[in-house]
């Protein structure tokens, strides 16, 4: 061995080199002909006035800030309650127990109906439905029946998730943990779900992150939150930049979550894993 | 017992230990295909019991049966005198005094190494967690794996990970211990590293059921080997009797096939 650069050391050198230049070269075009083209445009002066306008940017940012924080709240009320209805709706929907048969033809047409119907569609049904039935005062809060409405709708999609994630769970390891003499119940909560879960990782993910988002179709039957709040600030200042400044602040939690979520799953396949294939 | 412990194993009178299980008439079948066909087996306290045959012979399904984790269509299983395959009956404190090891290792891939021998006796024990994971370590340093116990299972090799599938499972102090094709999935030069586990298991007193393609692994260590074909034992003798002067012809037929191969 020489002490200099192997063969392959110095191939994969010039390869990476060789790849750094065309990135560069090609973002260069794709950013400049974007910045040279779009301007171009007949209309671009008045979508420039009309979604670009910072002075309405500053204005409506703190007001759009604070709006958004009702939209953290009901986020953070909802992800666990959905965590929590769509792990018994995968346990129920799974159970072979003849007793639990109604609970599991309940569970699917459950997940059935509430997948098959768009969540704007459901806002509006619950939303202003449940409240006309003349409930007392304290219940009639759009805010709940929002919540309600997302945790419903969500929990239908991640009980699939995490039933997708317990099948891939290869049945040796039930055999292995029951061969201990582990119950159905023990083996489900100490092997095949911290499986499930590490592998359905990045779906969970996703539907976090739409979740997120559709926080904001509660704004439909009422709340202030931040989609209405940028409606309102539209229409004060007749310009649509309060829009653009509302996608920015949904960024600003969307994409950090994204990327956390990578890191932690590569960490993990790190950890437990001994090798990746490049 | 008159015997000499080192002639026990040729040939000890069955009779003078008490039964640890019993298989009587044993059927067993995968919708129209009949995997077991009438099995009649006696293992005594402290036997080691060989499985041969080809693959589809039903050696597998017969382990996986006399551990509960299929049941039997129809006849017999006793153990320590009682019959576990009534139906219904619960099948969870009978399994913990069987321990299982299995052809493809089965660890719990999220655990460590020391997790994954501490788990039963946690789980359905109830030991103390840090009580469990030092009786683990003591196990794992017992099998050489002490350096790799806060390793997870695929970090390991395989004949590794086989002898961590062999700790997890004696971790229960199993009275009786079905070993599925344990070297089956491992490369040659790992085989010896498992089969010396099994000999020290067997110089400990352990009752053992072995299906196994290691015929001369089979031959040093049985007291008795069972000769399966189409879900039945067609052949059952000491070592000496299978491997020397089979009188089946189909017992013959399969062992002069693991001779050309190589294998014996």
């Amino acid at each position: 061995m020489t002490n200099g650069p192997t063969r392959r050391e110095l191939y994969e050198r010039a390869r990476r080199r060789r790849s750094n230049v065309i990135a560069t070269v090609s973002t260069i075009v794709v950013v400049g002909a974007l910045i040279v083209l779009v301007p171009m445009t007949p209309g671009w002066d008045r979508v420039r006035q009309a979604f670009f306008d910072g002075d309405v940017f500053v204005e409506s940012f703190p007001r759009l800030l604070r709006a958004f924080w009702l939209d953290v709240q009901i986020l953070l009320w909802s992800t666990p309650l959905i965590m929590i209805a769509s792990l018994l709706l995968a346990l129920v929907r799974n159970t072979r127990s003849p007793a639990l048969f109604p609970l599991r033809a309940l569970a699917i047409i459950y997940i059935d109906v509430l997948r098959g119907i768009p969540v704007i569609l459901l806002v509006f049904l619950i939303g202003f439905g449940v409240p006309a039935l003349g409930l007392s005062r304290g219940w009639a809060n759009p805010l709940i029946w929002g919540t309600v409405t997302l945790v419903l709708s969500y929990s239908a999609y991640t009980a699939e998730i995490i039933r997708s994630g317990i099948d891939s769970v290869h049945e040796s390891q039930r055999a292995a943990a029951r061969s201990l003499g582990m119950t159905s119940r023990q083996t489900m909560s100490t092997v095949i779900l911290p499986q499930a879960f590490r592998r359905i990782g990045p779906p969970l993910m996703n539907t976090f992150v739409s979740l997120q988002k559709d926080v904001a179709l509660v704004s439909l039957i009422g709340p202030v939150e931040i989609l209405r709040q940028a409606g309102i600030d539209k229409a004060k200042y007749a310009n649509f930049t309060p829009y653009v400044a509302a996608s920015i602040i949904f960024l600003a939690i969307t994409i950090p979550c994204t990327r956390l979520a990578d890191y932690a799953m590569a960490r993990q396949r790190r950890r437990t894993g001994a090798t990746t294939i490049s | 017992m008159s015997e000499s412990t080192d002639a026990e194993s040729s040939d000890a009178e069955p009779s003078t230990r008490p039964l640890k299980l019993q298989l009587r008439g044993v059927y067993k079948s995968f919708g129209t295909t009949t995997v077991l066909d009438g099995i009649d087996l006696d293992v005594a306290q402290g036997d080691v019991i060989t499985l041969i045959g080809s693959s589809g012979s039903g050696k597998s399904t017969l382990l996986r049966c006399a551990n509960l984790l299929e049941p039997i269509d129809d006849g017999v299983l006793l153990f320590d005198g009682v019959d576990i395959a009534e139906p219904g009956l619960d099948p969870d404190p009978i399994r913990r005094r069987i321990g299982m090891v299995f052809q493809s290792f089965n660890l719990f891939p999220h655990m460590t190494v020391t997790d994954n021998v501490a788990i039963g006796p946690r789980k359905v024990l109830g030991v103390p967690k840090a009580i469990a994971r030092a009786n683990g370590l003591e196990l794992l340093t017992r099998l050489g794996l002490a350096d790799r116990a806060d390793a997870y299972p695929d970090q390991l090799s395989g004949g590794q990970q086989q002898r961590v599938a062999i700790a997890r499972s004696l971790a229960m102090n199993p009275e009786v211990m079905l070993l599925d094709e344990i070297t089956s999935a491992l490369d040659p030069e790992l085989v010896g590293e498992v089969l010396d586990v099994v000999r020290d298991l067997k110089r400990d007193g352990m009752t053992m059921l072995f299906a196994t393609h290691e015929m001369a692994f089979a031959k040093e260590i049985s007291d008795r080997v069972c000769f399966l074909h189409q879900g039945r034992i067609l052949e059952e003798g000491t070592p000496d009797l299978i491997f020397g002067t089979p009188s089946e012809p189909r017992t013959q037929e399969f062992l002069q096939r693991v001779i050309d191969a190589g294998r014996l």
